[in-house]
């Protein structure tokens, strides 16, 4: 089965992560008071650690630039193993502005590395398309940093962490959504975040597998305080994207969902519907990693499971290397429709990717 | 077949708020009084065979969204012990689950008169749609000091 044929239309890559080289490039964006705070007192770097540089899975083979920099950091490179083969890419920058507890400092942060991404990335490639990076701490320094960048057509999606101080539905989070709304954006919410919180329910493992795998028990809080606060019946455009959360885990929690809403359902009425009604409708995952079985058959029953093939976006996750290829562990056992779907015109409908990119688009492109 | 009629409790045995289990044909049957009126429903509940009649008597919450509660007729809701599934006492409806694939296990219902219509708009908008599941219920009338059952 390793001869999959080549997919007939290039697909958009919703997870793409560009990685800044060194704290320095971000100096020109920043106030002369933020840049000498920086090198008075030594911040070298905000690169996140839960993608350690020395562990393989951060790094697929080959994808470390020659200069020295991190994984991700160097466009040539990008463009020469991810981009020739896609539509778009959306860039998904995982520099950890979101820890600082200083809610100027961090904004100041999230404006730099906002202003970095357009000239060094969305100016210079016009196939990336990049999520706007917010202070999550302040939401309305969140919002304020949306409607910065909302209406530059560069900027697709608001970009959020797994982990956060407090479970996403909570009303003080709410700022982001309408900001999001109120410019077409997704909200992604991407694997990772560190705050004063243990990364896992139950407080600290002792291993670096035991915070990967355990990543979607933090996917599913989140997915369960959304629906349950009621932000998709407040901002029913809404849409959210997770993004690198993997996706088999979904169907059980939607079971167990339902099942508790019905007994359940006075304490939220504004839950006015199952909950796996809900989440089809407002909900996105990205493929990779695709944690599905090894099996065609197993493969068709989880998308069985799902409900729907519209659920999936196709992803790279480049560089990171967590997980098989999506064509090889998840793409090659759907069917042409169904990965059509998965590779283009799920994100499409998700992402305000310009009129030229209708559903019949450019899709003849090999 | 032709209705019989039951002498089920004394008025006085069932004060509003109050409910009493009886026995009648080999059917366990709640006859509750809400505000001076009598209601009588199976004690069976059509999700999952639960005493339905033993549940809490609540109101029915809705919403516009969220932080904002709209409490509907207190006391006239019935919630099945078992999993705690909502029965409006008027109907026996619930609304939950409306799943149309699902095998309905009760058509009987009794005739909704127009107050009750109107009762069910206003269910209606907490967006919720009527599931398939309906507490079988019976006719109850005061005869004198006796509550009676029609069955």
């Amino acid at each position: 089965m390793n001869g999959a044929p080549a997919p007939p239309i290039r697909p958009i890559d919703c997870d793409v992560h560009n990685a800044v080289p060194s704290i320095e490039v971000l100096y020109p964006y920043l106030e002369d008071h933020w840049r000498d705070y920086l090198v008075e007192r030594g911040v070298t770097s905000l690169e996140p650690n839960y993608y350690p540089r020395g562990l393989p899975i951060s790094c697929l083979p080959g994808a470390r630039p020659s200069s020295g920099g991190p994984p991700g950091s160097d466009l040539d490179l990008l463009r020469e193993q991810v981009l020739g083969g896609v539509r778009y890419a959306i860039l998904n920058c995982l520099y950890s502005i979101q820890s600082i507890h200083n809610e100027d400092w961090a904004a100041a942060m999230a404006t730099a590395l906002n202003q970095w991404q357009v000239e060094h990335w969305l100016d210079l490639d016009d196939r990336l398309r990049a999520s706007i990076v917010v202070p999550v701490r302040s939401p309305g320094r969140a919002a304020e940093e949306i409607e910065r960048w909302g209406d530059h057509p560069g900027f697709v999606q608001v970009l959020l962490l797994a982990r956060s101080s407090t479970p996403y539905g909570k009303r003080h989070h709410w700022p982001i959504y309408a900001a999001a709304v109120r410019h077409r954006l997704p909200v992604g919410i991407h694997a990772g975040g560190v705050t004063e919180n243990p990364i896992l329910p139950v407080g600290w493992p002792s291993h670096y597998v035991e915070d990967y795998a355990g990543a979607a028990q933090v996917f599913q809080t989140q997915l369960v305080s959304l629906v349950c606060e009621g932000v998709f019946g407040k901002f029913p455009e809404l849409r959210v994207v997770l993004t690198e959360s993997g996706v088999t885990w979904l169907p059980a929690l939607l079971w167990r969902l339902d099942k508790n809403w019905k007994g359940l359902r006075s304490e939220v009425p504004w839950v006015d519907r199952p909950p796996s009604e809900i989440v089809r409708e407002h909900v996105r995952l990205t493929v990779q990693p695709f944690d599905g079985p090894r099996t065609a058959e197993g493969v068709r029953r989880v998308m069985d499971h799902l409900g729907s093939d519209e659920l999936l976006l196709f992803s790279s996750d480049y560089p990171h290397w967590h997980a098989r290829d999506p064509y090889e562990s998840c793409l090659r056992h759907l069917s042409a429709e169904s990965q059509r779907r998965v590779l283009r015109e799920n994100s499409l409908a998700t992402y305000r990717l310009g009129p030229e990119t209708g559903p019949d688009g450019d899709g003849e492109h090999g | 077949m032709k209705k019989k009629l039951y002498v089920v409790a004394e008025v006085d045995e069932i004060p509003p708020g109050g409910r009493k289990i009886v026995e009648i044909e080999r059917r366990s049957i709640g006859v509750f009084n809400i505000n001076g009126e009598y209601f009588a429903l199976r004690n069976a509940c059509p999700h999952a065979g639960g005493p339905l009649c033993r549940g809490l008597l609540t109101g029915f919450l809705r919403s516009s969204e969220p932080g904002q509660y709209t409490y509907l007729r207190r006391g006239e809701f019935l919630r099945c012990p078992w999993h705690q599934w909502e029965f409006d006492i008027r109907t026996g409806q619930s609304w939950l689950d409306p799943d149309k694939t699902r095998v309905r296990t009760y058509q009987t219902r009794v005739e909704p008169g127009q107050a009750l219509l109107e009762n069910e708009v206003e269910l209606m908008g907490s967006g919720l749609t009527k599931g398939p599941y309906v507490a079988e219920t019976y006719p109850v009338h005061i005869d004198g000091r006796y509550v009676v059952l029609e069955l």
